[in-house]
């Protein structure tokens, strides 16, 4: 394929590819030097070594007295301490390894005192939670995306005026609006009114993440209908004939034959509306969910390292779309033979 | 069998044309029915109103005794009983060759696994390319394509086979192969309708000729006498034209 595309590779000389080729890195190179020089032109303080932390940290344990009273006892336990507290908020014993603590038997306490400080075990960082929530949010919206466009766009296509007309004005609404507006009215709107609903019947509320998922699939169904119904269209109306003329009803035409060749068809923009769907997710930390973006944010706020910290959110939204966009090119292989 | 009486047929787009004028016809089971005439002469059209494929603005048409331009009709159980194939083959591309075989008799048939297998495999066979029964669509010549289309429709067990010029988009070589099983089914007594330019076939295989111009039966009668003795004026023209 690509060979066909363009035959200057086969008309240029050797020397001149290879020009070509150290160009592109001479580009990539003046770019990140560039900024680099920028960042030192207005003294920025590089601190990558401390970026780490906020994916993976050691967390500190610290272990309060409960109120007044004293140490009563400190006995070995295997290689360990058992610390029993008598205090007016009752009896209770602390198991904590050596040197973790400085008291001895006959100590007074009070509320607030540190019994014991130790190091726990390792916990996720900021950014690794935003991630997570990112990755998260966007495969269950990538999932309701799909199943909305489907049924939106085979209605889309039906004769039926109830169905044709319903999804001509889904797609047309939600395309005319801005995300983050609807965003807002998922949120303040719809989530206001149908948490008080669920209380008022004793259901527990839904979370901000639901009415986040709600937004982005219903978002991305909008455009997905649009998708699905042009592969609908470009497939030959003799696959119909031939299906239809052996009996199938319309369903069964729809479902075994149209649809199957379709989203082979369809799956180049429907990639690029899953990677949008990824990078739009960014914009539901202003419902409050802490995805990356929001991950950030407070990443910065707390360490001040603007520039690693957002460079950084940056590259990870790389990577999700970056993966996603190489899963449907492999996909796209292993359906193409056929 | 197939009762047609006096149908009627207008395409407004892109601009309005006559295709069918009051045409009817009796077609009785076990009859071998060709029917040809220049393009445009709505001999397509009458083809893909047996099944419904083009609905008639007036006129009825019965397939044993069951009008199926009522809106009562279930047009789905018709037609699982009429075979059709196609001037384009429209093989399903996602599917293999047997599995373009088994779709419709495991869909509307509602066959079991083993029997639906059993019948593609003897049908494949029957049309001479079972040893392609994996193989895709899009890998086959058009020859094969045809063969398998024609194996994909006789899976349904159909009371009567609609042929829309199974030949025409075939490569000279290849149509010999496909009209060879279209011989089979015809001596084994299978009704069929067979829209065709092929003459040779016409005259070897068919019962009856009917000759289309302009949406009208122009002319009809065996083989014989259709194109030893023509008697109609437009009839003797195209066979001077096409001969």
């Amino acid at each position: 394929m690509e060979q066909n595309v363009s035959n200057i590779k086969r008309l240029s000389s050797p020397i001149a590819y290879i020009l070509s080729v150290c160009g592109f890195f001479v580009l990539l190179f003046m770019v990140i030097g560039s900024v680099y020089y920028a960042t030192v032109a207005v003294d920025y303080q590089w601190r990558w070594f401390k970026v780490p932390k906020y994916f993976m940290y050691k967390s500190t344990v610290t272990l309060y007295a409960e109120g007044y009273g004293e140490i009563d006892t400190i006995a070995a336990n295997k290689d360990k301490y058992d610390i029993t507290v008598t205090t007016d908020a009752g009896t209770r014993t602390y198991t904590v390894a050596e040197g973790t603590f400085d008291w001895t038997e006959g100590d007074m306490v009070a509320p607030g005192d540190i019994i014991a400080s130790y190091e726990g075990g390792w916990q996720p960082g900021i950014l690794a939670k935003g991630l997570w929530v990112t990755l998260k949010i966007s495969f269950i919206a990538t999932i309701f995306g799909i199943l909305l466009g489907i049924i939106g766009g085979v209605a889309r296509v039906s004769n039926t005026p109830v169905l044709k007309w319903s999804a001509m004005a889904y797609v047309e609404v939600i395309r005319g609006s801005p995300l983050l507006v609807q965003i807002m009215i998922f949120y303040f709107v719809l989530g206001t009114t149908m948490n008080k609903i669920l209380m008022m019947n004793g259901i527990p509320k839904l979370d901000a993440e639901w009415y986040g998922i709600m937004a982005l699939s219903v978002f991305t169904g909008a455009y997905v209908v649009e998708i699905v119904r042009a592969g609908i269209e470009a497939i030959h109306p003799g696959q119909v004939e031939a299906a239809r003329s052996s009996g199938m009803t319309y369903f069964q035409c729809m479902f075994h034959i149209i649809l199957p060749q379709a989203l082979k068809t369809i799956l180049p923009p429907l990639a690029g509306q899953f990677i949008n769907l990824i990078k739009d997710s960014s914009l539901l930390g202003m419902i409050s969910i802490r995805e990356l973006t929001k991950a950030t944010r407070e990443g910065i706020t707390t360490s001040l390292q603007t520039f690693e910290l957002w460079i950084l959110c940056a590259i990870l939204y790389l990577l999700m779309t970056f993966t996603l966009s190489m899963c449907v090119q492999y996909l796209e292989r292993r359906t193409a033979t056929k | 069998m197939i009762d047609v009486i006096s149908i009627y047929k207008t395409f407004y787009v892109p601009h309005e044309v006559k295709a069918l004028v009051d045409v009817s016809n009796k077609i009785k089971a076990g009859e071998v029915v060709v029917v040809i005439g220049p393009s445009g002469s709505g001999k397509s059209t009458f083809l893909r109103c047996l099944n419904r494929l083009e609905t008639a603005e007036r006129g009825q048409i019965l397939v044993d005794g069951v009008d199926i331009f009522d809106p009562k009709t279930n047009i789905n159980t018709v037609r699982a009983e009429m075979g059709m194939v196609f001037q384009s083959f429209n093989l399903y591309p996602h599917l293999t060759v047997q599995g373009n075989v088994n779709l419709a008799q495991k869909l509307v048939r509602k066959r079991p696994k083993k029997e639906r297998e059993e019948k593609t495999r003897m049908l494949l066979e029957k049309v001479g390319i079972s040893a392609k029964a994996k193989a895709w669509p899009s890998n086959l010549s058009g020859g094969q394509q045809q063969r398998v289309a024609i194996a994909r429709a006789l899976a349904m067990d159909p009371k009567i086979m609609l042929f829309d010029e199974p030949t025409s988009a075939l490569d000279p070589e290849m149509i010999g192969e496909v009209l060879e099983v279209m011989k089979t089914l015809a001596k084994e007594g299978m009704t069929m309708v067979c829209v065709t330019h092929e003459m040779g076939f016409a005259r070897e295989v068919a019962d009856r000729v009917i000759f289309m111009d302009e949406g009208m039966v122009v002319e009809e009668g065996t083989p014989e006498k259709f194109y030893k003795n023509p008697s109609h004026d437009r009839t003797k023209l195209f066979l001077k034209q096409i001969l």
